[in-house]
C-alpha cells in the first residue's frame, strides 16, 4: 500500500516538474531583480511597459535596498541586482564571478530648506561644510549673508536634518562632501550612514522632506527623485566650476558630460561640466558576466540582457523624466551598449 | 487513547512549540551578536561611540540603552497620575455605571490604535503644538517621544489596575466604612493597598510595553546617536536604530545592530523579572 502511494506521489510530481520546464522553455520568462530603493519608481514604470509590449516576459523587481541587491547577486537569487553606489574593486573581487556595471539613469541629492520669504538661496562648498558641520547654528549668519546679498534672512536657528536610515542618498551626499571639505573628509567621511557630528534623523526620503517642510529653519539633502516631485525649496549648490546652479534634469544630467571610463564605474559628484549639478551619480545595474549559472536557460540570459539594453535605449530613457530622473547622456548611454556585448552565455556573446 | 490523553498531548506539543520559537530566538540573536561582541568586548555595552564609517567602524550601544531607559521611564511617570486616576475612577467611584462603560471602552480603544497612527499624531499635531506654545523649539527629542508612549501605555496600565482595584472585597471596604473612614481614606488605605500589586503589575507591563516601542518613537525622537543630555535634547532608542538601520547593514554594524536586539530582549527580561519578584514581595 505505501510503496503504491509512494510511487503515484513520485509520479505525480515528476509529471509536474515537467510541465513547469515547458512551460518556462515555450511561453513565459520571468525575470527576477533586486535592490537600490532610489530607481525603483522609474524601474517600475519602465519594466512594466516592457512587459506590456513583450507579453512572455514577466519583471519582478523588489526595492530592498542596494545592499541587499548586491547580496541577493552574490546569492545568486536574481536576474540582476541594482545599486546607487558602483562595487570598488575589493567587492568586485569578492564576488562569486565577474560582474558588469550598466547605469541606467542619473538621480541627484537637492539641498532642501523651509525658509518663508527666502527663495533663493545660494550655499557654497564653504557654507555647506559649516553648516553641515555645525560650525554655523543660525541663519542670519555673516557668512551666509555674505554669499546671499539681498536675501532677507531670518534669525531661526539652523536645524540640519540627514537620514536616519542607511542610504545610497547619504553616501552620495559624503561623498560630495568629502570631495569639497579636508574637515569633512576627516571628521566624518563618507558611507551609507554616518557619524554625524549635529542635527537628527528622519527615515527615509518622504522623512526628511517632512520634517523639513514642518520645521521653520530646516534643512535637510533629499534623493531629486522625491524632491523633484514635492516641489520644495532647493538651494542652488556652487559647482566646481563656481556657477550656483539649482538641480533640474538637465543640469544633472549635464554631470555625466565628462570622462566616463569604458566600465562607468564612477563617482559624478563635483562634475567638471560647468552647468552640471555637482552632487549627481548614476544608478546602476549590476549582473554577471557569465550568464551561465545556476542552470540558467539561454532562454533566461537573452532575456536579461535585451531588456537591459533597451533600458539603456532612447526609447526607454524618455521615459525617466516623467518619474524625475535624469537620463543617460549618449556617450554613458553607449558605453552600456558596449558593455552589455560583453556579456556572454558558455562563452560566447549574447548580443551583437 | 482515550481523549484526555490526546489533549494532553496536543496541549504538550502546543506549547513545546512555543517554547522551540522562543529558544530559537535567543540562539540566533547571540549567535548573530558574537561578532560585534568579540570585537568591542563587554564595551560594547558602556560604549557611547557608534561610526559606523568605512575604516574606522565602532559601535557602543550606551546612547539608544539610554534612550530608551529614559523615554520609557519619563514615559511611566508621565502616565502615572492620568493612568492610576482613570483606574479608580472606572473601578471605585464610578464603577460599573455608564459614564465609566463609555471611558473604559475608550481606554482599551487606545491600545488598539497602531503605534504609526500615535506617531503621525505626535509628528503633526504635539509637535508643532509644543513648538507653538513655546515649549521646546524644534519639537523633536526625548520629551516629545515620552509624551507619546505616555499615552500609548494608559490603556495597559489603566486596564490591569481596574480589573484588580474593582475585585476589592466588599467586605473590607464595608468595614472601613464602618469605622468611620471617608472615601478617600477608604481608598487610600483599603482599595490601594489591597491591590497594589495587580495595580504594580500593570504599571511592569506598560513599562515593556514602552520598552519595545518602536515606530512612534522613531518618528518623534530625532534619530541622532548621542548620549540625550536632558529631556529636551534628540536621541535614539534601541528598536528605533535597529528599524532604521538594518535595511542597508552587513558585518559587524548587522552584529551590532543584533546585539542591540539581544540586550533589548535582556532588559526586558530583567525588568518583568524585578517586576515579579516585587509583586511576590507585595502581595
Amino acid at each position: 500500500m505505501k510503496a503504491i502511494i509512494l510511487v503515484l506521489v513520485l509520479a505525480v510530481v515528476f509529471s509536474s516538474c515537467q510541465n513547469s520546464a515547458k512551460k518556462s522553455a515555450g511561453e513565459k520568462i520571468s525575470l527576477t531583480a533586486a535592490g537600490a530603493t532610489f530607481p525603483q519608481p522609474y524601474y517600475n514604470l519602465v519594466f512594466k511597459n516592457y512587459s506590456e509590449a513583450n507579453k512572455d516576459i514577466d519583471i519582478t523587481y523588489g526595492g530592498i535596498g542596494s545592499g541587499g541587491g548586491i547580496r541577493s547577486l552574490t546569492d545568486k537569487v536574481v536576474d540582476f541586482g541594482a545599486t546607487d553606489a558602483f562595487l570598488d574593486d575589493k567587492a568586485m573581487a569578492e564576488m562569486p564571478a565577474p560582474i558588469v556595471h550598466i547605469p541606467t539613469c542619473l538621480g541627484a541629492v537637492v539641498i532642501a530648506y523651509n525658509l518663508p520669504g527666502v527663495d533663493e538661496l545660494k550655499l557654497s562648498n564653504v557654507l555647506l561644510e559649516k553648516i553641515f558641520l555645525g560650525e554655523i547654528t543660525q541663519w542670519n549668519d555673516a557668512q551666509i549673508a555674505a554669499n546671499n546679498a539681498g536675501v532677507k534672512l531670518p534669525d531661526t536657528k539652523i536645524m540640519f536634518v540627514h537620514r536616519s536610515d542607511g542610504s545610497g542618498t547619504t553616501q552620495i551626499f559624503s561623498d560630495y562632501m568629502t570631495k569639497i571639505s579636508k574637515n569633512w573628509a576627516d571628521k566624518v567621511g563618507v558611507g551609507k550612514s554616518l557619524n554625524w557630528p549635529v542635527g537628527m534623523g528622519a527615515k527615509g526620503n518622504p522623512g526628511v522632506v517632512g520634517t523639513v517642510s514642518q520645521t521653520e529653519g530646516a534643512i535637510g539633502y533629499v534623493g531629486s527623485e522625491y524632491a523633484f516631485a514635492q516641489k520644495i525649496q532647493m538651494a542652488k549648490i556652487q559647482n566646481s566650476n563656481g556657477e550656483y546652479v539649482l538641480p533640474t534634469m538637465t543640469s544633472v544630467s549635464a554631470a555625466a558630460k565628462g570622462n566616463i571610463p569604458a566600465d562607468t564605474r564612477i563617482m559624478l559628484t563635483n562634475s567638471s561640466d560647468p552647468e552640471s549639478y555637482p552632487i549627481s551619480g548614476f544608478t546602476w545595474i549590476i549582473l554577471y558576466k557569465e550568464q551561465a549559472y545556476n542552470g540558467r536557460s539561454l532562454a533566461q540570459a537573452e532575456a536579461t540582457v535585451k531588456l537591459l539594453d533597451w533600458l539603456v535605449s532612447a526609447d526607454a530613457q524618455a521615459q525617466a523624466p516623467n518619474v524625475n530622473y535624469a537620463p543617460l547622456t549618449d556617450d554613458a548611454a553607449a558605453k552600456a551598449k558596449a558593455i552589455l556585448r560583453t556579456i556572454t552565455f558558455e562563452g560566447k556573446t549574447i548580443l551583437n | 487513547m482515550n481523549s484526555d490523553k490526546i489533549t494532553k498531548i496536543v496541549l504538550f506539543s502546543v506549547s513545546f512549540i512555543i517554547l522551540i520559537v522562543a529558544g530559537g530566538m535567543v540562539f540566533s540573536l547571540v549567535g548573530g551578536a558574537i561578532p560585534a561582541f568579540k570585537t568591542f568586548g563587554l564595551g560594547f555595552i558602556t560604549s557611547t561611540q557608534w561610526d559606523p564609517t568605512d575604516g574606522h567602524e565602532v559601535y557602543g550601544a550606551m546612547p539608544f540603552i539610554a534612550g530608551t531607559l529614559i523615554t520609557s521611564f519619563a514615559a511611566l511617570i508621565i502616565s502615572f497620575p492620568l493612568s492610576f486616576a482613570t483606574s479608580l475612577f472606572l473601578g471605585e467611584y464610578y464603577r460599573n455605571t455608564f459614564v465609566a462603560k463609555i471611558l473604559g471602552t475608550m481606554v482599551d480603544l487606545l491600545a488598539g490604535i497602531p503605534s504609526i497612527v500615535y506617531g503621525l499624531w505626535g509628528f503633526y499635531v504635539l509637535r508643532p503644538f509644543l513648538i507653538d506654545i513655546g515649549f521646546e523649539n524644534q519639537g523633536f527629542g526625548v520629551f516629545t517621544a515620552s509624551l507619546v508612549l505616555a499615552i500609548m501605555i494608559i490603556p495597559y496600565a489603566t486596564s490591569l489596575s481596574n480589573e484588580i482595584i474593582s475585585m476589592v472585597p466588599n467586605d473590607l471596604k464595608e468595614a472601613a466604612y464602618s469605622l468611620g473612614a471617608t472615601r478617600y481614606e477608604v481608598i487610600m488605605h483599603v482599595t490601594v493597598p489591597a491591590a497594589r500589586s495587580g495595580i504594580f503589575a500593570g504599571y511592569i507591563l506598560a513599562f515593556g510595553r514602552a520598552l519595545g516601542e518602536t515606530m512612534a518613537v522613531t518618528m518623534l525622537i530625532g534619530n541622532s546617536i548621542k548620549m540625550p543630555n536632558g529631556l529636551f535634547s534628540t536621541g535614539n532608542s534601541m528598536a528605533s536604530v535597529i528599524a532604521n538601520q538594518f535595511g542597508e547593514a552587513d558585518g559587524l554594524k548587522l552584529s551590532a545592530l543584533i546585539s542591540i536586539g539581544l540586550l533589548l530582549f535582556v532588559i526586558t527580561g530583567i525588568v518583568n523579572w524585578i517586576g515579579k519578584l516585587i509583586i511576590k514581595k507585595m502581595s
